[in-house]
């Protein structure tokens, strides 16, 4: 088959209250291909995670995907599916790896146990093809002696190999679409480079696509072939992750960029974006990130249009120049 | 409202909740009722020269030989239900906060004074608390309410010995956390006595859970008498508080007369409830987890 | 795991001594031991004779040992008013009291959790809060009230159930029991009912706190995200999760289910332990007295184990953990 795996378009997520009604995800448009890892980036509440539970239909009551947005898996609408067929997709077709295998894991039941329900959701087979099944997703994410580690509970892990049972619990029934959640964020910092590698070697022997959510662009830098910059629930920028993060066009991923520890030169103040992320429920109307934008004019009071060249894209009335890097 | 003072907030914050505001209104006006009983009951039940058994068990609503309006009838001896309750009240409030107060008193100094201590002192202290803790309540207070007799003395006993548990749990969990801080360190290198250090500067701070405890331990307290009371362990027969009055009426409910035993239950109800609801309310205030 | 149990079932033991040493002073305490094991009436002769015969004029820990045996072999005296063995008059009288608080509490965590877990998945529904507002009222309303009203309502307004007794029984291994019989279910629902609403309420609220707070944890979440149906990730991962409060709170309700089937028995005029330690009490029945406090310490205490060891099994970051 060819073309993309996933296909968003003009995905919008609304949680509608008697307070009001506050938009979290906003015309967020991507695709997605076999195999291609998409970072999406932004600041805590930019929507990122929300986009993430907006494709696999989990956002929680009162929020809502609009109707007019179309999420294409394989070719198959997921908006407006009934619950019953997108929970068959959930776990075989698409999975998610959340951030805490701390949090993520029941620590009640067996390791065994958690797998064999998830197998149970998908698929008819005794427990001994159960085990065996699970056994082969833990050897594949590198945790040895897989078979005696089936009894085992959670606690018995340490946090890197709780995110790898995780990463196999997601992995279990070879999905086409990883949402991949912060997964590295809450592990040591050595053990966040062995799961960063992990996923991208299992994303690429199986030709599974990966959605890697996070605040870190570094880590984004590392493992993504394209990424897209949230601001306020939209994509502000988009584009193959060399181009991006060599040339930024939209002033926030440059500010995102200078704030990275790594960029800065040693023994200077690092660069911040002044102000802090407005508020969901309060947003200025046109651009979102006007208010904290040096280069904003009267123009950014209107909503920026999409610009696309090429393979990039980006929202911005003033994009700054090819050139400045 | 002005917020200016810590009080003062508190008190707004309060008066927010409608139904936490009705409940103390209805606490208060019990209180006041129950006080001056004497002053509005239609009768003084145990006034025996004012009884007349022609009287006795009639149902609400009926007007008696002596004049008297039986808003809620009659008991066995004639007496007016209405007068009975309220002073039946006034017994089962004293009982409640006498046992209160006392628990409150003992459980709060041994709490405090366990965290205080330190070491084995303390670690027998809570021991002896926790495994108190996990006996029932009534279980205990009804052994010992047996065994001691009935009366004031004996009853009180029985309520405090089942209660004081829950103070000096709650006393010391505030207080361990308080021992810790710096301020207390520093009162102690002063050479200040050591229970002036407990009762200057730790107790003071561990009041807020206390209080909330203390509602809630009230109510239990009234709710135990009572049924220690009906179970015939509680008060004589002369002090008959409303457990009393519920079990007098008891024998009389399989006939059908159900108004002496169940009007007295729907006063200590609403007095158990409304206590209750006050508490929940201050529990949600003074709980620093629950602040945003 | 054997050495954690082997470590329970000691401190069970010491904390059944200090127990039946507090009984034993406390029956030293309040009255004249001799007034415990003969009764009132009983001449000089018998009395000397008993005095003797127990060691009463021995000192006080060796008192305390022989009493110590003496219970052990299960000897708790003569009862004064029945005039029998009390180990006898209790065994006769358990088995109504076992049926009654086992259905009481049994039914209250059968019933209670799952509308508890309802309440907690689904909080806004109406009948979520028909469910809470039944709870709250059974935790404020004494009980001895409730089971006024359940007469009042069900035995003599509506004369649909009886007020009071066991009903038809039926011998099983030599014991006679109600619920195996029409009747005696019949004559079993009202104070079953008056019994379990404590319990009711107590699981409700149990079951609904520990749902709401784990239907948004990371676990389910995670769960939905693997495509889990919400009935298994309630039954599987949510029931999992919330049952370690609800058995630790099982077993200590069964244990002041005890303590409250003294006043259910009483209203209901069931025949139980309860009722007989109120009829020892007012009769002033010491030797009873003493051995129900004895056997409701074991039960108790007894409880509290099985709830540590249930706990070691439920909870694999406590057994396995230590290993």
């Amino acid at each position: 088959m060819t073309g993309p795996i996933l296909r968003v378009r003009d995905l919008t997520t609304r949680f509608r209250s008697r307070a009001g009604t506050v938009t979290v995800v906003d015309g967020v448009s991507f695709t997605l291909d076999r195999g291609e890892v998409l970072g999406l980036v932004g600041e805590s509440g930019s929507g990122k995670s929300m986009t993430g539970f907006s494709l696999i239909g989990l956002v929680d009551e009162p929020g809502r995907v609009e109707p007019t947005a179309s999420v294409e898996l394989d070719g198959r609408e997921l908006v407006g599916l009934a619950e019953p067929e997108m929970r068959a997709l959930r776990g075989r077709r698409i999975s998610m790896v959340f951030q805490d295998p701390m949090m993520t894991l029941n620590p009640v039941l067996s390791i065994g146990d958690q797998m064999g329900l998830v197998i149970a959701a998908h698929h008819r087979m005794s427990r001994a093809d159960m085990a065996t099944r699970a056994a082969e997703a833990l050897t594949r994410v590198g945790i040895p002696e897989a078979r005696a580690r089936l009894d085992a509970y959670p606690h018995q892990f340490s946090g890197g190999m709780r995110q790898r049972v995780a990463i196999a619990i997601a992995i279990l029934n070879h999905p086409a679409v990883i949402i991949a959640d912060e997964p590295t964020t809450a592990l040591d910092v050595s053990i966040q480079a062995q799961i960063l590698v992990e996923l991208q070697r299992l994303a690429r022997e199986d030709g599974t696509a990966m959605i890697w959510i996070s605040h870190d662009l570094a880590t984004v830098s590392t493992v993504a072939d394209r990424v897209a910059v949230m601001y306020a629930g939209r994509i502000v920028e988009h584009g193959p992750t060399t181009a991006v993060l060599s040339r930024p066009r939209h002033p926030y991923t440059r500010g995102l960029l200078d704030s990275l520890p790594s960029r800065g030169e040693p023994g200077h103040d690092l660069a911040q974006i002044p102000g802090a992320p407005p508020s969901l429920a309060a947003l200025p109307p046109g651009c979102a990130f006007a208010p904290r934008c040096g280069h904003a004019d009267a123009a950014c009071g209107v909503a920026p249009p999409a610009t696309e060249v090429g393979p990039r894209g980006w929202r911005c009335h003033h994009p700054l120049e090819e050139a400045r890097r | 409202m002005d917020t200016s003072t810590p009080l003062r907030r508190f008190l707004a914050e309060f008066l927010e909740n409608r139904v936490a505001v009705a409940a103390a209104v209805v606490v208060v006006v019990i209180l006041l009722l129950a006080m001056f009983a004497p002053l509005v009951a239609p009768q003084d039940p145990y006034d025996l020269s004012g009884l007349t058994l022609r009287d006795a068990r009639r149902p609400p609503g009926f007007v008696g030989s002596t004049g008297i309006h039986h808003l809620l009838g009659t008991d066995a001896q004639g007496r007016d239900l209405l007068s009975a309750i309220l002073y039946g009240l006034r017994i089962s409030l004293e009982m409640g906060l006498a046992a209160g107060a006392l628990a409150f008193v003992i459980g709060a100094l041994l709490g405090t004074g366990a965290a205080y201590a330190g070491g084995r002192i303390e670690s027998l202290i809570m021991r002896i608390v926790d495994l108190q803790l996990s006996f029932p309540a009534i279980l205990l207070a009804f052994v010992l309410a047996a065994l001691l007799g009935q009366g004031r003395g004996p009853l009180i006993t029985a309520l405090v010995a089942a209660q004081y548990a829950y103070f000096a749990r709650t006393a010391h969990g505030s207080a361990a956390a308080e021992r810790q801080k710096d301020y207390v360190e520093a009162a102690l290198s002063i050479p200040l006595s050591a229970p002036r250090v407990v009762l200057r500067h730790i107790l003071p701070n561990c009041l807020p859970p206390l209080i909330v405890v203390a509602t809630v331990q009230v109510a239990a307290a009234v709710s135990l008498e009572a049924t220690l009371s009906f179970l015939g362990v509680g008060l004589p027969p002369t002090e008959p508080s409303l457990g009393m009055l519920i079990a007098n009426g008891f024998q009389y409910m399989l006939s059908g007369r159900y108004w002496i035993s169940i009007y007295p239950g729907v006063a200590l109800i609403i007095l158990i409830v409304a206590i209750n609801l006050v508490g929940d309310q201050l529990r949600d205030q003074l709980n620093p987890r629950l602040k945003r | 795991m054997a050495g954690f149990v082997l470590q329970r079932l000691m401190q069970a033991v010491v904390v059944m001594l200090v127990m039946s040493a507090l009984v034993f002073v406390g029956v030293y305490a309040i009255g004249n031991p001799i007034d415990v094991l003969i009764s009132p009436d009983a001449t000089q002769d018998i009395r000397a004779a008993t005095i003797a015969r127990y060691g009463l004029d021995l000192p006080l820990w060796e008192q305390y040992f022989a009493f110590l045996g003496r219970v052990l072999s299960g000897d708790f005296g003569t009862s004064f008013v029945y005039g029998i063995p009390v180990t006898q008059l209790i065994l006769t009288r358990l088995p109504a009291t076992l049926e009654l608080t086992l259905t009481a509490i049994f039914g209250a965590t059968l019933v209670g959790v799952p509308l508890g877990m309802y309440a907690g998945y689904r909080p806004d529904r109406i009948f979520s809060r028909v469910v809470m507002g039944l709870s709250i009222l059974g935790f404020s309303v004494p009980t001895f009230w409730i089971g006024l009203v359940l007469i009042f309502v069900f035995a003599v307004d509506l004369g649909w159930l009886p007020a009071g007794g066991r009903g038809e029984t039926v011998s099983l291994f030599g014991v006679e029991w109600s619920f195996l019989t029409l009747d005696g279910l019949r004559h079993m629902l009202l104070p079953a009912l008056n019994l379990s609403l404590f319990k009711f309420a107590m699981m409700v609220r149990l079951a609904r706190s520990g749902t709401r707070e784990t239907m948004s944890s990371d676990v389910v979440k995670f769960a939905r995200a693997a495509g889990l149906s919400e009935w298994t990730v309630l039954s599987r991962h949510v029931l999992r999760l919330i049952a370690i409060p609800i058995v630790t709170v099982f077993g200590l309700e069964l244990a002041s289910t005890l303590a409250f089937a003294v006043v259910t028995e009483t209203i209901f005029s069931w025949p139980g332990l309860g009722k007989l330690v109120i009829e020892s009490i007012t009769a002033l029945d010491r030797p009873v007295m003493v051995a129900y406090l004895v056997i409701v310490s074991f039960v108790f205490i007894a409880i509290n184990l099985s709830v540590d060891l249930a706990y070691a099994a439920l909870d694999p970051r406590l057994s396995k953990g230590r290993s």
